[in-house]
């Protein structure tokens, strides 16, 4: 474990470098360049605020403002995008950089630690046209956004967790590389990211309560709408959960690590 | 102590588990035993000592880049133990992780970021790289307008930018026009006089001639020999042509050389003598002297067709110059058993100074690799030495005519010049 990070600390330049290098080849060939890096998180915050909100102008209660449903869509969708673009980057990590692992010494853990550089850079992006669009609709966050560096810490390590022990059973098994997709699609729509949890029947509201990303997303709803802090109790379960998985990640890096490249 | 590396009993074997659920198991369990292995390297054992240079010969598939990506670290050994000390770099593949939409200059910083180096040693570096690739203007242009001998010069000047302790080196030498070969190995060869140990996998003979002082043989994932490049490369030759029911001996020559023979054995060399134009046998010959290589072979067996080739090598084991009859047009025809050939070639000896031996082998085609029936390495050593000629260096003898004239009046004024 402490090998694994002095090796990701001699290492820094590159995953620096990397980072840097998979954001600028995004838009490198693109006239408008750098501005595509905002504009993108932009229309999809805008489509989700304004066509969805229209179509489904729910009222949440307590909340005066016009435009909470479409606040609280956005919430969702920025702790749901980090969780999600981690998960299916790391899913096919491992597989995708096959060569370089078969043919070049370097510490594995720069790869995952790459992976999530560039998915935080891309999620403060979007929390930064989220802000932008909650500031038109008259909506300003309170202090409860203190909190919610502690949630998107939270969120990446489950992601990295859950998506490292995909990405490494995906090397033999590839089949997880098509399922956890579709898995994944279904996950979506089990947390109440559109929707609110008390538009669901009482009798499946418990069955929802096995989504680990429940008090994640509920969290960042908590945060970013409601003003007030995110409820611990049902968090804590969730630390632990990520730290379990994050551990095991990392043994089965390392295990696993010699029979990867011979598959690869 | 750098560059030092000790490989010692190495195995390396692909496992069936049978089921994928069985490996797994295997990483969590200890006590679960694969379905079937297969070796690919076994009994693996050679040292490498500081500022040696060792090339890896052998057929594809003898697990020769097996072998370097052990020594690399890439993949791991199923057994046996590899120790090194010093720093390691290894040119596996040329334009490893290159992206075609980034210039030269900012692949240049990825690959060495790769290689593990940090910031300010990238700096430091960067003006030698841009140097060395030679490739103008272009460095700051995207890679995918280079053409892919812009891309080898790239790749090969970030990969040897950094000397390290051990070189590992994989087919990658032969990279780009003649001249940048010519830079590639001087700077392989400065390496080498810095004291950093090699490491090469090659096809070329002449590559792992002009640059190790050892080389091994690797056969069916084994040392088959291990020695003098010379030596080696003679047996890796006739390993080549071996065939079922084909026997191969190894002699010590009197040279102290090792000597090959191989072949099928239809047809056997009985003499192979050097003469001179009277017919007496020589061992020293003078440069430009008129020799005669006479060359007597035995059929033993009935054989459709036979082609007699020679090769002159020179002191390292360098073809010199080689030729059969079957380029000359003097194929013998349907040859029966117990019937004698006798070869008379004749030449005149236009050799630099130095220590020759002459190869010959009998063969049905072309080349030897079909069909040989024998194979002799070392079958006649010889000396060249300069008696009667001009004093003159390196290998070969080219008679010149060389005209001096000399202007009177251009002395002068040069000389004029100098005073004033």
């Amino acid at each position: 474990m402490k090998g694994m990070l002095l090796a990701a600390w001699r290492y820094r330049f590159f995953i620096i470098s990397s980072i840097r290098t998979e954001l600028y080849s995004k838009f490198i060939r693109s006239r408008l360049g750098g501005l595509w890096l905002i504009l993108n998180p932009l229309a999809q915050v805008v489509i989700f605020a304004f066509v969805l909100s229209s179509v489904l102008s729910a009222r949440l209660p307590g909340i005066s403002n016009h435009y909470a449903y479409a606040i609280y869509l956005m919430s969702g969708i920025l702790g749901w995008s980090l969780f999600s673009e981690i998960v299916n980057r790391c899913l096919n990590l491992f597989i995708d950089n096959g060569n370089l692992l078969k043919k070049l010494v370097f510490p594995k853990i720069a790869l995952p630690l790459i992976v999530t550089g560039s998915a935080i850079v891309n999620n403060l992006l979007l929390f930064a046209a989220i802000l932008a669009i909650f500031g038109l609709l008259g909506h300003l966050p309170g202090p409860a956004l203190l909190f919610l560096p502690f949630l998107m810490v939270l969120t990446i390590a489950l992601a990295l967790g859950l998506g490292l022990v995909l990405g490494v059973f995906n090397v033999f098994i590839r089949d997880i590389g098509q399922v956890v997709p579709v898995v994944m699609q279904f996950l979506f729509w089990l947390t109440p990211i559109v929707y609110t949890t008390d538009t669901i029947p009482a009798e499946y509201r418990d069955l929802l309560k096995l989504n680990p990303l429940l008090p994640i997303i509920t969290g960042y709803q908590d945060t970013l709408l409601y003003d007030r802090a995110p409820d611990w109790s049902a968090l804590g379960l969730i630390v632990l959960i990520s730290v379990f998985f994050l551990a095991f990640s990392l043994l089965l890096l390392r295990k696993a690590a010699p029979d990867m490249v011979d598959q690869l | 102590m750098s560059g030092q590396l000790r490989v010692q009993n190495l195995g390396k074997a692909y496992r069936d588990w049978g089921s994928e659920w069985r490996r797994m198991a295997s990483w969590l369990v200890p006590g679960i035993a694969p379905r079937k292995e297969h070796w690919v390297l076994q009994e693996v054992s050679f040292t490498v000592r500081p500022g040696e240079a060792v090339g890896i010969v052998g057929q594809n598939g003898a697990g020769k880049s097996t072998l370097l990506k052990l020594i690399t670290g890439t993949t791991h050994a199923s057994k046996g133990s590899i120790e090194i000390a010093g720093q390691v770099a290894a040119i596996l593949e040329l334009g490893m992780g290159f992206n075609p939409d980034l210039t030269g200059r900012q692949n240049v910083w990825h690959a060495a970021g790769l290689m593990g180096r940090s910031r300010q040693e990238i700096e430091r570096a960067m003006p030698d790289i841009e140097a060395f690739a030679e490739i103008g203007e272009y460095f700051d242009q995207p890679v995918r307008t280079y053409s892919s001998g812009m891309q080898m010069r790239v790749t090969f000047s970030v990969a040897t930018a950094f000397c390290p302790d051990l070189l590992i080196v994989d087919e990658a030498l032969s990279v780009g026009d003649t001249y940048f070969q010519h830079k590639s190995f001087d700077r392989i060869r400065e390496f080498q006089q810095r004291g950093c140990s090699l490491l090469i996998v090659s096809h070329d003979r002449a590559a792992v001639q002009a640059l190790c002082n050892r080389a091994i043989l690797l056969d069916h994932g084994r040392v088959r020999k291990d020695g003098n490049p010379e030596e080696v490369m003679d047996f890796y030759n006739a390993l080549i042509a071996e065939k079922e029911n084909q026997k191969r001996v190894v002699l010590q020559h009197a040279s102290g050389k090792l000597q090959t023979v191989s072949g099928s054995g239809e047809a056997v060399l009985k003499r192979v003598e050097l003469l001179d134009a009277a017919g007496l046998p020589l061992e020293f010959v003078g440069v430009g002297q008129a020799v005669q290589l006479a060359i007597e072979a035995e059929i033993s067996r009935d054989i459709p067709q036979l082609v007699m080739g020679y090769m002159i090598k020179d002191r390292l084991g360098q073809t010199v110059f080689g030729t059969n009859t079957w380029f000359t047009g003097q194929v013998v025809n349907d040859i029966k058993a117990d019937s004698h050939i006798e070869y008379r070639v004749a030449f005149p000896m236009n050799l630099g100074p130095g220590s020759y031996s002459i190869a010959v082998a009998l063969h049905a085609h072309a080349t030897h690799i079909t069909e040989n029936y024998e194979w002799r390495d070392l079958a006649c050593v010889f000396q060249v030495t300069n008696h009667d000629q001009n004093d003159f260096v390196g290998s070969t003898w080219m008679t010149p005519g060389i005209e001096v004239r000399q202007s009177s009046e251009q002395v002068r004024v040069t000389s004029a010049q100098r005073t004033g």
